[in-house]
């Protein structure tokens, strides 16, 4: 099954379905005698509640139900699962409020719930929703990490001091305050990593069914990691989790988003077994922006230490990061999970970072592709970048001189990372030839003749993917010979039914036409910890490789005892020995195995086999992007003319979906650096771009043709030698730009830019530059 | 009060009673449960809702049921062959792994076969731009631009052809 | 979206009757702004009364030295007439810009005039082309039409029947999009015409605009470095979190300059 196997860019098996318009996302489906939820939102960034006034929306025409915390509290169902395990500066141990899926005391952020109505249909609720009457006591609000830090800030939660939610140490503080101390050279920046959103295309949503016969509630939602919110699930509704089936359709794009169980499941939930009917929510995409969680969000102090060969000796770095009004299980990790990769692919010995967490008056945060990898990245590469302007070193020889050699694997960071492989001077010559980066000052002078500025950039960042963790899948062959195949992993789009597919295809030789691929169901999911932070490739892929091993071997067995010989060859699905001229295939052993005749005495009935792999160290994809920008002096526009990327995520399993995968990355960094940002007004708290009219999306006029070439170093942390390719390229797309464009804007005495780039920012620093002395 | 909409979607006659308010998209998600046509967005920006109404591209999430009244809609369901080969526009965005998720897909078949329509022989720039109103957060747009780029010229080498023969 | 009763008109009377008789009824042209609106439910009409079945209000006619557009006639149509294109490039050029394709087949020249978005492309063009806004009623000449932010001249149950375009020596159209939104943040059509030459500008104000400094200016010398320095006062421009007041009659002053560089190329 050459076709499909590994290495091949295979079309993927799930896009006829999509294509035709048979997506099955959970807004598509409706259950008999289905009813329709509206969630009333806090018009307020932080207000006590007076007064909750549902009787004109229960008498409205159509309803059915309205919820409110009362409700919630009286159900016996529990607060939402809140994220624990850091400490305070002082040694205490973190805050940690109270999550409720309905607040009745006080609103903490505009688009906090408040009331659930439920009516015959979606529109009589959100009627009748307008209908709730809530007094509230508005309060002093807080939306910035560091103001919520001060003394005298609005407290979001009265009892939680400072507003501080945990902060969170790393690296060797004694030896990096030392080597800077001692230091030749210190560059010193300030930064700020904005507010994004994930803006999925396919908002959230979810169904709750409870079946009262049966004292079962079944959820079809949108999700990532469907064992783990059913557990999450199970500790919100105090239930244990043989009694909940959770499901995810297709999923519409997550990026981490939709990772957690937000309070409308519980809502949903709640309503259906109150009513004893299935009812559905789904956000609007204006409520979306209220309800969804964002992302990144800090400010951040760095320093790196030089010697006189420029080479780096120490970094030390102190972050002040939002947490939004609450937290959820992993929903504070972007904060502290990922900062290995502000060590980068550098030898720099000494490192210490310094993170608080502040909750403030604003959405819940969640993961956002790359959760801290694309922040920590930002912060070295720019870093590098300003050091080598400092020191008048051209850029791409400073990381060089800087960078780990493939002699010193593995190696130890200053951080947590510890790289078992990487040829990263390789890597970024590779791109510096893509790009021709020898000849950018001609292209920059004749830039310049047309009257614009061009400027390159380079990044070269790393990051940890996949792990350390689990994953599990499971191969069943039916009585025909064609398989089901199970995975614990739940793609939001990344392609996991191809690639698996064209595992179990290559390694059992049964056409992927003739194999179904399942995900997202808890009754049907033995083992899996599901699809995040980069890690199917290496896990689920190594996951469903060892089920097929073991598919394997036991059919050899039964092969064996078929062809009555003692071993039997085994190549594309077909087994053979040197002792007979018989054979047999892998699907003619399928369905031998379904009779105890055809096989050795004691051996079970069926070709069946689960597997779980476990990844005891995660891996380290790596990969240099460089980028040409050119800008309107004028307008401040910014228009990206060149975008090349060298990239090592270790054995490329379908270089197609490769590609996809580091594009669309990179299409988000880039809305990060020059579009994208959550606003809130700083006085009231309410949020300044609720809406794609103001939240502003990179269409496809933003890019131009992204090169790509994968210059792989594989790796021995999996079965397959993948490393993970989710993530990466939006975690170089944000320095790269930033040092592109700040390349393109040096001449004239700019030092730095901040996030989003607007045209009209880079307008006015340019026009600051051209009135500051020279 | 209900309205009686009559009219022709994907080829066959269809009829519902709506409300004032109930949208195209509404009425074919909804009413039809032809749930390929998707809706993302309030604003009239991201094109996860379009559909030819009397063969050219529309939101359906701007247009109400009633307004496409004796119009003839095409949703995303409709557009492969009765055999149920798939349009060159859809092979193509396979070829060319022009969708992740698939949320914005149905919208941006839809918009990429218009554009195939009123701009044969369109360069990549254009094809950029023509996606002014079309929001995809997975692939960054590199695959849909290739892949329109080629079932275009698919398109319209085929109907050059037909027209020949 | 709240409810409402719809209707359809058959006649221009028709519509009027309706108009007239609704509580608080609303014409339905193109739709293109005014469902959005309702969708996020930030009006409430009683009533809409589409006009969709008026097929008189359609279409492109050239009459004398004007391009007469019938109100319900969609940008796409514009965009793509060969007389428009032959009459006034620079008209039919940003009709093919608005929005995106879906709302150019859509949207209506009728909807958009009435409506007067602030950020809407073709009020640059009624007073760039020194238009008239013809209506069931009478005729509005364009540089009396916009009073204010989506305030007009229209009195109540007027309803525009067509746009009366001169045709110019020549003019152009150039647009600063929104980020986010893809509306016009800055939208100047410079128009020059025997009596004189118009700077029209859409995006920057609470509604479109003419620099009359600028246009004097052109009178003068019809040449980029004519209206280079000219500054627009920004105190009465509008500004967001994308493109405050300053910046945007800063891009008028470039955009000017731009459009007399492409005249005069």
């Amino acid at each position: 099954m050459g076709e499909f196997a590994l290495g091949q860019p295979v079309s993927r098996f799930e896009d006829p379905r999509l294509l035709r318009g048979g997506g099955r996302y959970v807004d598509d489906m409706v259950l008999p005698n289905m009813a329709y939820g509206h969630v009333v939102r806090s018009p307020h960034a932080h207000a006590r509640i007076l007064k909750i006034d549902v009787s004109r929306a229960r008498a409205a025409p159509g309803v059915v139900a309205v919820l409110t915390g009362e409700d919630w509290a009286k159900s016996g169902f529990g607060d939402l699962p809140t994220a624990g395990g850091k400490k305070r500066r002082d040694g205490g141990k973190m805050y940690r409020p109270k999550f409720p899926a309905l607040t009745s005391d006080k609103v903490r952020y505009v688009g906090d719930p408040v009331v659930f109505v439920v009516a015959d249909t979606a529109a009589r609720a959100q009627d009748a929703a307008e209908l709730v009457e809530i007094d509230y006591e508005p309060l002093p609000a807080v939306t910035d990490s560091i103001r919520a830090a001060e003394a005298g800030a609005p407290l979001v939660h009265e009892d939680c001091e400072n507003n501080i939610c945990f902060v969170h140490l790393e690296g060797d503080k004694a030896k990096t305050d030392a080597a800077i101390a001692a230091a030749r050279h210190v560059v010193r920046r300030k930064f700020r990593l904005s507010r994004v959103y994930a803006a999925t295309m396919e908002t959230r949503g979810s169904i709750g069914d409870y079946d009262r016969a049966a004292d079962r509630y079944t959820c079809y939602t949108t999700l990532q990691r469907a064992l783990n919110f059913r557990e999450e699930l199970s500790a919100t509704l105090h239930v244990p989790e043989s009694k909940l089936r959770v499901v995810a359709g297709d999923i519409g794009g997550s990026f981490g988003m939709k990772s957690g169980v937000f309070n409308e499941v519980g809502m949903v939930l709640l309503a259906s077994k109150t009513l004893s009917r299935p009812v559905k929510w789904t956000a609007s995409r204006s409520e979306a922006f209220l309800a969804d969680a964002h992302g990144r969000d800090n400010h951040t102090e760095a320093e790196l230490a030089l010697d006189e060969r420029g080479k780096f000796t120490a970094l030390r770095v102190r972050s002040v990061n939002n947490v939004g009004a609450y937290t959820q299980p992993g929903s504070d990790s972007g904060s502290y999970s990922n900062l290995g990769t502000l060590a980068g692919v550098y030898t720099t010995p000494a490192v210490h970072v310094d993170v608080t967490g502040c909750y403030t008056n604003t959405n819940i945060m969640r993961p956002f592709r790359g959760n801290g990898r694309p922040e920590a990245a930002f912060v070295i590469e720019r870093l590098v970048d300003i050091a080598a302007d400092e020191l008048g070193v051209d850029p791409a020889e400073l990381r060089r001189r800087n960078m780990i050699s493939p002699d010193a694997m593995p190696f130890q960071t200053g951080l947590s990372f510890n790289y078992d492989c990487g040829e990263f001077e390789k890597v970024l010559d590779g791109a510096l030839e893509m790009v021709d980066y020898k000849g950018f000052e001609a292209r920059r002078a004749a830039a310049r003749e047309r009257g614009k500025l061009r400027g390159i950039g380079i990044s070269y960042t790393i990051e940890k993917a996949a792990g350390p963790g689990f994953e599990g899948a499971e191969v069943r062959f039916d009585r025909t010979g064609s398989i089901t195949l199970v995975a614990g992993s739940v793609t939001q789009g990344q392609g996991h039914e191809t690639v698996f597919k064209q595992i179990v295809s290559d390694r059992l030789g049964i056409h992927p036409d003739e194999i179904h691929y399942l995900q997202g169901d808890t009754d049907q999911v033995f083992l899996g910890e599901g699809t995040g932070g980069s890690r199917t490739s290496a896990l689920g892929g190594s996951a469903v490789f060892s089920a097929t091993e073991k598919v394997v071997a036991k059919a050899r067995r039964i092969a064996a005892h078929m062809l009555q010989v003692e071993e039997v060859d085994y190549a594309e699905g077909v087994f053979t020995s040197p002792k007979t001229n018989r054979s047999l295939t892998m699907r003619e052993v399928a369905r031998s195995a379904m009779s105890p005749k055809n096989l050795p005495q004691g051996m079970e009935i069926g070709l069946n086999a689960n597997a779980v792999f476990h990844a005891s160290r995660q891996n380290y994809p790596n990969g240099c992007h460089i980028i040409e920008v050119e800008i309107d002096p004028e307008t401040g526009v910014t228009s990206i003319e060149r975008y090349v990327v060298t990239d090592d995520v270790g054995v490329v399993m379908n270089p197609k979906l490769l590609k996809g995968q580091i594009v669309g990355g990179i299409a988000q960094g880039v809305g990060q650096m020059v579009m994208e940002e959550i606003r809130f007004d700083d006085q009231s708290g309410q949020i300044l771009t609720g809406s794609f009219m103001d939240y502003a999306m990179p269409h496809a006029e933003l890019f131009p043709h992204i090169d790509i070439k994968a210059m792989p170093t594989p790796t021995k942390t999996n079965l397959l030698g993948v490393k993970g390719a989710g993530e990466a390229g939006c975690v170089g797309a944000l320095p790269a730009m930033a040092n592109a464009m700040v390349d393109a804007l040096s001449h004239l005495g700019v030092k730095d830019i901040v996030m989003p780039a607007t045209p009209e920012r880079v307008w006015r620093m340019i026009e600051e530059a051209k009135r500051a002395p020279a | 009060m209900l309205y009686d909409v009559k009219m022709t979607v994907n080829g066959a006659a269809v009829a519902g009673q709506v409300e004032a308010r109930t949208l195209l998209a509404q009425f074919i998600r909804e009413h039809l449960r032809l749930t390929g046509t998707h809706v993302g967005c309030d604003t009239t920006q991201c094109g996860c809702c379009v559909v030819h109404v009397d063969g050219v591209a529309v939101k359906s999430c701007t247009m109400l049921a009633v307004q496409a009244v004796g119009r003839s809609i095409t949703t995303i369901e409709g557009l492969a062959a009765a055999d149920g080969t798939l349009h060159p526009m859809q092979e193509a965005f396979r070829e060319h792994h022009g969708l992740q998720c698939g949320f914005c897909t149905p919208g941006m078949v839809m918009m990429a076969v218009d554009i195939a329509r009123r701009k044969p022989g369109a360069d990549e720039k254009t094809v950029r731009h023509e996606l002014e109103g079309n929001i995809c957060r997975c692939t960054g747009y590199q695959g849909i631009v290739e892949a329109i780029l080629d079932g275009s010229a698919k398109i319209n080498a085929a109907r050059i052809n037909s027209a020949e023969a | 979206m709240h409810n409402f009763d719809y209707h359809r008109a058959a006649s221009l009377a028709d519509a009027a009757a309706k108009l007239k008789g609704a509580e608080d009824g609303k014409l339905l042209a193109g739709g293109m702004t005014l469902l959005p609106t309702l969708k996020n439910r930030l009006a409430q009409p009683s009533d809409l009364i589409d006009l969709a079945d008026l097929g008189d209000m359609r279409g492109v006619s050239i009459e004398g030295d004007e391009v007469v557009i019938r109100a319900m006639t969609p940008h796409f149509a514009v965009a793509t007439s060969l007389e428009v294109a032959a009459a006034i490039p620079a008209l039919a050029a940003l009709a093919g810009n608005i929005g995106d394709p879906a709302v150019r087949h859509r949207g209506t020249i009728g909807g958009s005039v009435a409506n007067s978005d602030p950020a809407a492309d073709y009020p640059a063009a009624v007073l760039g082309l020194d238009a008239t806004v013809v209506t069931n009623e009478r005729s509005i000449r364009g540089d009396d039409y916009f009073l204010g932010l989506f305030e007009t001249a229209l009195r109540p149950g007027e309803i525009i029947t067509s746009v009366r375009f001169k045709k110019p020596k020549r003019a152009h159209y150039l647009k600063f999009r929104h980020p986010a939104s893809g509306y016009a943040v800055v939208g100047v059509m410079v128009a020059q015409f025997a009596a004189g030459t118009r700077v029209a500008v859409t995006g920057a104000g609470p509604c479109a605009f003419r620099v009359k400094a600028m246009e004097e200016a052109l009178d003068r010398s019809f040449t980029p470095a004519a209206v280079a320095d000219i500054a627009v006062p920004h105190a009465d421009l509008m500004g967001d979190i994308h493109c405050s007041a300053e910046y945007r009659a800063h891009l008028v002053k470039v955009y000017a300059r731009r459009a007399v560089e492409a005249l005069t190329a």
